[in-house]
């Protein structure tokens, strides 16, 4: 089992697409068993034995794991799909390796844990002998990346090849047999486990000391600034997917929502910004009702929003960085003059927050998509900061960012609660969690269910608190 | 500041420019297979930019192009398709020139007037579709179509209870505008038999308007924002579904403005023989001119050349004039995969100079990788 570690933008997707036949190098070869081979393609990197597990699922909601599974390499028996050989592999495999699947359920009705194995499954039953996962346990909590290394052990002691891209350095400890650390492109070093610890891995990753999220002093103050209470909301089907939430951040207080990811979260932040109307409930900013408002007032009285996913939500791609700057901000200063957009002022603006967030791109001319994610992040974290906001409402802030940024925006937020912003952060990173937060509530299908005291909690008993599985405090 | 970059003006052109050329070798094509002569067809359509009389009558259809695409192109800076400017200027007109043959008033007023009735029925006309879709969640493609029918239907009606014979003609129209209602010509074109329409200022204007709108105020960056990140739109604050209804009404009053200047500067009436499709055409130079505002010109000028040159060749060198349809599709299709293609090279060229340029720049600094777009 060969690791590879790398922070954001080192080159570790670009490394796997070309292992996978999803972009042709320029120079250089690639073996397989000691045969070079030319990928021009993922089919061709399927015959030759090497598969690829997506970091982001591909499968259909609506297919059984059994039609997942066969989908593109179906068995055919006169032009009909062979069900009877398609389960009989299907359980074969699964039992081989331990993967233990189920090949009638509905893809739709699994956790996130089954469906990484079900993505797994598929690459087997493609034949694969080399498998490549990409950020395998971004999606997972501790408890099933257990299993998840558990199942690659498996794999493992049955000769199979496993490739591993992570930026989990403890992880990756835990389970390779060697490790390949990638920095800007190039292999900066092979290392055994054994031979090394984390700290050692993660200098060797950046080429510099390590930032560490942790706060230091409490600002909190006794002023409360966002107040929500009693908020539910159903779906059309009536399913309640926030159940009676409530909470208060004061004024300099960082509130952490713990929970396994589609647990309400995003319906949350959704509620709290008028993008989506609660059913029940009440939301307020300082003393004032806000239940009632529409997205923009809100943004107006100075709710800033850091969205999780920046290109749906924060950016538009196709649009030059300062028109992206009045994002958000159409009806504030310097954006716009009256009904009219202020470009100098936009274009200044957005200047500043390039020098001021070490945004890094040649122009602000240039489209938002031509930045790396790590920049857009910077821009985005440097928009909702201007025009002093009082609420930050933040959605994974940090995820898909290099470790540089990371620690710039940490402090950007630090920086900010200490001037007295109330924060509400929201984290599949629960080091960031356990670093950056006061309080820490933990929210599981809807519901909190636990309160948990940062400063005593290892993210392993909040990851057994995030599953249910845990003693509630 | 790169705005003025040259190679971002060459690969704006060059969309167009593959288009036209692809246009060409299809249509030689299909001479050929036909057994016409290809020589003479080509070099007739190229001679009727030579006439000053054909040259009038390419301005003259060109402004009335220019409103119905105009009309189209607010939607489609939105994301909404607006099928139905066809059905919202016929109506307009009608109204228009119902209202405009009943009152007399004096000079600059009348003709106020009537373009205001037209503006308002049309923009009505549309708004029904843009409340269908925010109340309802009807496609706005599907109810402007259906609306398009019903236009036709009532006209139809409406205009057999009102209309008077039309002089010297088995055809039917409403009653004619007094000359207070009507807008003189311009004679621009130098020896042209032919006068140009006086509304076109009014088609410049509103070329103008449409590019400050858009550009320049907040409401044009909400509309905007709507149109290429619906999701990104609505995080920002953005009440997504007033736009799409006054953006509906919006490319409402500009259909409203399509069949002005024929009504004010030519026909007078609303008859049957009222040139009818326009808003189809509008369309196609929408797609052409890539809503942007001197595109659509120059895309309406060439629908229109081409428009012109049907007639010669029928009469000159016996080419069915349908040829200069099927040029007119292929166009607009490769025009559309041209503009795609150059779309998406553009965005890779920028991501690839971005990081170039900051490798220059930084040196041995902070590494990055392009981000795809849409992942």
């Amino acid at each position: 089992m060969h690791a590879i570690v790398g922070e954001n933008g080192a080159g570790k997707s670009t490394l796997m697409k070309i292992l996978y036949g999803m972009q042709r190098p320029d120079e250089g070869s690639i073996a397989v068993n000691g045969r070079t081979v030319t990928f021009s393609s993922p089919s061709d990197a399927i015959e030759a034995g090497v598969g690829m597990v997506h970091q982001h699922f591909m499968l259909a909601d609506n297919f059984t794991v059994l039609e997942n599974v066969v989908l593109g390499s179906e068995p055919r028996k006169g032009g009909w799909l062979d069900h009877a050989e398609a389960r009989r592999r299907i359980e074969e495999i699964s039992s081989n390796y331990g993967l233990d699947a189920e090949p009638d359920t509905l893809v739709e009705e699994l956790g996130v844990g089954d469906r990484q194995r079900i993505e797994i499954l598929k690459v087997l039953y493609r034949g694969a002998r080399i498998l490549i996962l990409d950020e395998p346990t971004a999606v997972l909590v501790p408890q099933e990346v257990d299993e998840l290394f558990d199942n690659l052990r498996e794999l493992k002691a049955e000769g199979l090849t496993v490739i591993f891209i992570s930026h989990k350095l403890d992880e990756v400890l835990r389970v390779a047999d060697e490790i390949t650390v990638i920095r800007r492109g190039t292999t900066v070093g092979t290392v055994v486990p054994a031979e090394t610890n984390a700290r050692a891995l993660a200098e060797l990753m950046v080429g510099s000391e390590l930032p560490s999220p942790e706060t230091r002093e409490s600002t909190v103050t006794d002023q409360p600034m966002l107040t929500v209470s009693g908020l539910t909301l159903r779906t059309a089907a009536g399913r309640a997917v926030l159940e009676d939430i409530g909470f208060t951040i004061h004024k300099g207080e960082v509130l952490g929502i713990a929970g396994v990811e589609g647990n309400g979260q995003g319906e949350l932040v959704e509620a709290i910004m008028g993008m989506r109307r609660g059913d029940t409930g009440e939301v307020r900013l300082g003393d004032r009702d806000i239940s009632g408002w529409h997205t923009r007032e809100r943004r107006e009285a100075g709710i800033a929003y850091i969205p999780e996913d920046r290109h749906r939500h924060a950016l538009l791609l196709e649009a030059p960085l300062w028109e992206n700057r009045i994002l958000g901000h159409q009806t504030q200063e310097p954006n716009v003059k009256g009904p009219w957009i202020d470009r100098k002022g936009a274009r200044r603006d957005t200047q500043r927050i390039v020098d001021q967030y070490d945004v890094r791109t040649p122009s602000i001319d240039v489209f938002a998509s031509a930045l790396s994610g790590g920049n857009q992040q910077k821009l985005i974290v440097g928009r909702e900061m201007s025009g002093e906001p009082v609420v930050l409402i933040a959605a994974h802030p940090t995820r898909g960012v290099d470790v540089g940024a990371q620690a710039a925006i940490w402090d950007y937020i630090r920086t900010a609660r200490r001037e007295g912003l109330a924060v509400l952060l929201i984290s599949a990173d629960l080091d960031e969690l356990i670093g950056l937060s006061d309080t820490v509530k933990v929210i599981l299908r809807g519901r909190f269910v636990a309160d948990v005291d940062p400063a005593n909690v290892t993210p392993e008993d909040l990851g057994s608190a995030m599953t249910g599985a845990g003693a509630k405090e | 500041m790169n705005r003025f970059d040259p190679r971002r003006i060459l690969l704006t052109l060059a969309a167009p420019a593959m288009a036209i050329v692809f246009a060409f070798i299809i249509t030689s094509l299909v001479l050929l297979a036909a057994g016409d002569p290809i020589g003479e067809t080509w070099r007739t359509i190229l001679d009727v930019g030579s006439q000053p009389r054909s040259i009038s009558l390419i301005v003259n259809s060109a402004t009335v192009f220019y409103f119905s695409a105009l009309a189209v192109a607010i939607g489609f800076r939105m994301n909404l398709f607006n099928i139905g400017v066809d059905g919202q200027y016929r109506l307009g007109v009608f109204t228009g020139a119902l209202v405009g043959g009943a009152i007399s008033l004096p000079r600059p007023l009348h003709i106020l007037v009537i373009v205001l009735v037209a503006m308002v029925v049309s923009a009505l006309w549309a708004g029904i579709a843009g409340i269908l879709k925010v109340t309802r969640g009807v496609s706005e493609v599907i109810s402007t179509i259906m609306l398009n029918f019903i236009a036709t239907g009532l006209i139809a009606y409406f205009l057999r209870r009102v209309a008077v014979p039309v002089a010297g003609s088995n055809n039917i129209g409403t009653e004619p505008l007094p000359a207070s209602g009507r807008v003189g010509g311009l004679s621009l074109i130098p020896d042209s038999p032919l006068q140009i329409y006086g509304f076109i200022v009014v088609a410049v204007l509103a070329g103008v308007g449409y590019s400050v709108l858009l550009n320049r105020t907040r409401f044009g960056f909400d509309l905007r924002a709507t149109g290429s990140s619906e999701t990104a739109a609505v995080a920002s604050g953005v009440n997504v579904k007033r736009m799409i209804v006054i953006s509906m009404l919006l490319s409402g009053a500009v259909a409203g403005l399509v069949g002005m200047p024929v009504l004010l500067g030519e026909a007078y009436s609303y008859s049957l023989a009222f040139p009818a499709g326009l808003g189809f055409t509008g369309i196609a130079i929408a797609l052409l001119g890539r809503n942007h505002p001197v595109g659509i010109a120059i895309g309406a000028l060439l629908w229109a050349y081409l428009d012109v040159s049907g007639n010669p060749l029928q009469i000159l060198v016996g080419v069915s004039s349908e040829i200069v349809t099927i040029m007119q599709g292929v166009i607009v299709l490769s025009v559309v995969v041209a503009y795609e293609l150059v779309r998406r090279y553009r965005i890779s060229q920028e991501q690839r100079r971005v990081a170039r340029q900051l490798d220059e720049a930084a040196g041995p600094s902070e590494p990055r990788e392009p981000q795809g777009v849409g992942v």
